[in-house]
């Protein structure tokens, strides 16, 4: 096993993932319209006030965040699973974690990064303030991968069952918790025209945390749910 | 002593250990919490600040402590039963998981009801209670995830999974909410434990905790007999054990 | 006694939380204890079906 043939099989799976995603677009479009719904569900539920609007916009936002990205998280392994295709992969020579890691790169780029993309859109209808953006941003980038990653060992533990959506919920929000407080925070604190470093830092480490071990952690996971 | 570890890994000698085992354990329990709550509720002197009301710490500390350490427990017992492919292993992690469940909520009620009179409000945000809180869900998951699969050794293993993947997270979570916690609030200046206490409230804690390990350990070894007796129904050992007693 | 169960007036507060943790740790002690005996009791009867059958 050359290390180049790694790496083809590595890009493949991504690029698999990539047009099977672009096929059904829905399945791309769905979380993100519900994260529109969500966030502009407050305004109408709260009050439309700008002053609270904006207090309350980092937090919004990474919930509604949360919620999408749970969302679209089944669909990491669910049709793989049921065409029978993961199990090819867990028969390749290739390690499983870094297959894995490439699906679930494909899922960020399809589901993650269109966050990032409408994100700042959102932040303009709850009254952000302009400078808080590239903090809602950076966050959004260092803190959706870490979303991504840790969802799929969700994933690959229920992939079997049947009714596994409200439990994939059950199991992944408590580990996303630490990523709510640190990106929130963020974003409020670079609103108060504050230095956000260290909470930069905080989820850079989470993040490397994260890729490091979550592909392992769901290898490991999928070659127990296709026993 | 190698050889006696590797016996406890078979069910029918864990059974049987465990069950010469749990009335020595049961009976030191008891005789614990009695010494532990004659010497908190009767011997420790009147906190000076929180009156009477800090005796609840007797209860609400050592399950909060228990609720952490039970989380390990399961996760190291999962590991074991992953990398080692141990039956009991599996069973001990399984039976972990609702005790460990029940000291979490222990903890969140005696910890609200602490809240009520030094807050004035039954729930507050305060980094303890929150971290507890976030445990009970995650020991919600483990069970909800363990009841979901049928097969029983998927279910131990996926469980076990999870649970090391909650005991990386766990020091993460805990760190995060501190952190949120002195911002938003400020230090608590009413927190358990962190001021010195004094000698005689100590050993009363210590006692009870004392008295919590032999708890769990005492039911941990009773669910561990209940889950092989339900496992091993069919096997000749278990016929034989019972039939041999009916006589 | 009357003071001890009075407890400086928190009595409201704390016998509760004394309450709660016998009401948890007793159930966490009887249910393994009844279904120890309702499972060797299933057993017991199977086993005897067994035999009858014979």
């Amino acid at each position: 096993m050359t290390n180049s043939s790694l790496s083809k099989a590595f890009i493949a799976v991504i690029k698999r993932d990539l047009t099977l995603a672009l096929r059904t677009r829905s399945e791309i479009a769905n979380p993100l319209i519900f994260f529109v719904i969500i966030v502009s569900l407050f305004p109408l539920a709260v009050s439309p006030e700008s002053g609270l609007l904006k207090t309350m916009a980092p937090g919004v936002i990474w919930v509604a965040a949360l919620l999408a990205t749970m969302l679209s998280l089944d669909s990491i392994f669910r049709s793989d699973f049921e065409d029978g295709s993961l199990e090819q992969m867990l028969l390749s020579p290739h390690p499983m974690p870094v297959l894995v890691l490439g699906k679930i790169i494909a899922h960020w780029l399809v589901s993650g990064l269109p966050l990032i993309i409408l994100a700042p859109l959102l932040g303009v209808l709850l009254f952000l303030p302009y400078h808080a953006m590239p903090a809602l941003l950076a966050t959004l980038a260092l803190g959706t991968p870490v979303l991504s990653l840790v969802g799929s060992i969700g994933v690959a533990l229920t992939v079997g069952l049947h009714r596994g959506g409200v439990l994939l919920s059950l199991l992944v929000l408590p580990l996303y918790i630490p990523v709510l407080i640190f990106a929130s925070n963020a974003i409020a604190t670079s609103a108060a025209d504050l230095s956000i470093k260290g909470q930069l830092y905080f989820l850079a480490a989470m993040f490397a945390l994260a890729l490091t071990l979550a592909p392992l952690a769901t290898a490991a996971a999928l070659r127990i749910s296709l026993r | 002593m190698w050889s006696f570890f590797h016996r406890l890994a078979s069910p029918k000698h864990f059974y049987r250990f465990a069950d010469r085992l749990i009335p020595w354990l049961g009976w030191s329990t008891l005789i614990t919490f009695i010494i532990g709550l004659y010497l908190g509720l009767i011997v420790a002197p009147t906190d000076y600040q929180q009156g009477e009301s800090y005796r609840i710490i007797y209860i609400h500390v050592p399950a909060a402590w228990m609720s952490m350490f039970v989380y390990v427990v399961m996760a190291i017992a999962g590991g074991i039963g992953l990398i080692w492919k141990m039956k009991m292993a599996d069973i001990i992690a399984s039976s972990a998981a609702p005790l460990g469940a029940a000291f979490t909520i222990l903890a969140l009620v005696t910890g609200s009801l602490w809240g009520k009179p030094m807050w004035g409000t039954w729930w507050i945000w305060d980094a303890r209670l929150t971290s507890e809180l976030i445990l009970l869900f995650l020991y919600l998951g483990f069970i909800a995830l363990q009841s979901a699969i049928e097969d029983r050794r998927t279910a131990a293993n996926a469980c076990a999974i999870l649970a090391l993947v909650g005991v990386v997270n766990i020091p993460i979570i805990h760190y995060s909410v501190e952190w949120w916690n002195t911002l938003h609030q400020g230090p608590t200046v009413t927190r358990f434990g962190k001021s010195a206490m004094a000698t005689s409230m100590l050993i009363p804690l210590l006692t009870m905790f004392l008295a919590f390990k032999l708890y769990f350990a005492t039911t941990l070894l009773m669910r561990a007999r209940v889950e092989i007796l339900e496992r091993e129904r069919d096997t000749t050992w278990m016929k034989n054990m019972i039939m041999g007693s009916d006589e | 006694m009357k003071a001890f169960f009075h407890m400086g007036g928190y009595a409201m507060y704390v016998w509760p939380s004394y309450g709660l943790a016998l009401v948890i740790l007793l159930w966490n002690v009887i249910l393994p204890m009844q279904r120890k005996k309702w499972h060797i009791a299933s057993i017991k009867r199977r086993l005897r079906r067994a035999q009858d059958e014979k």
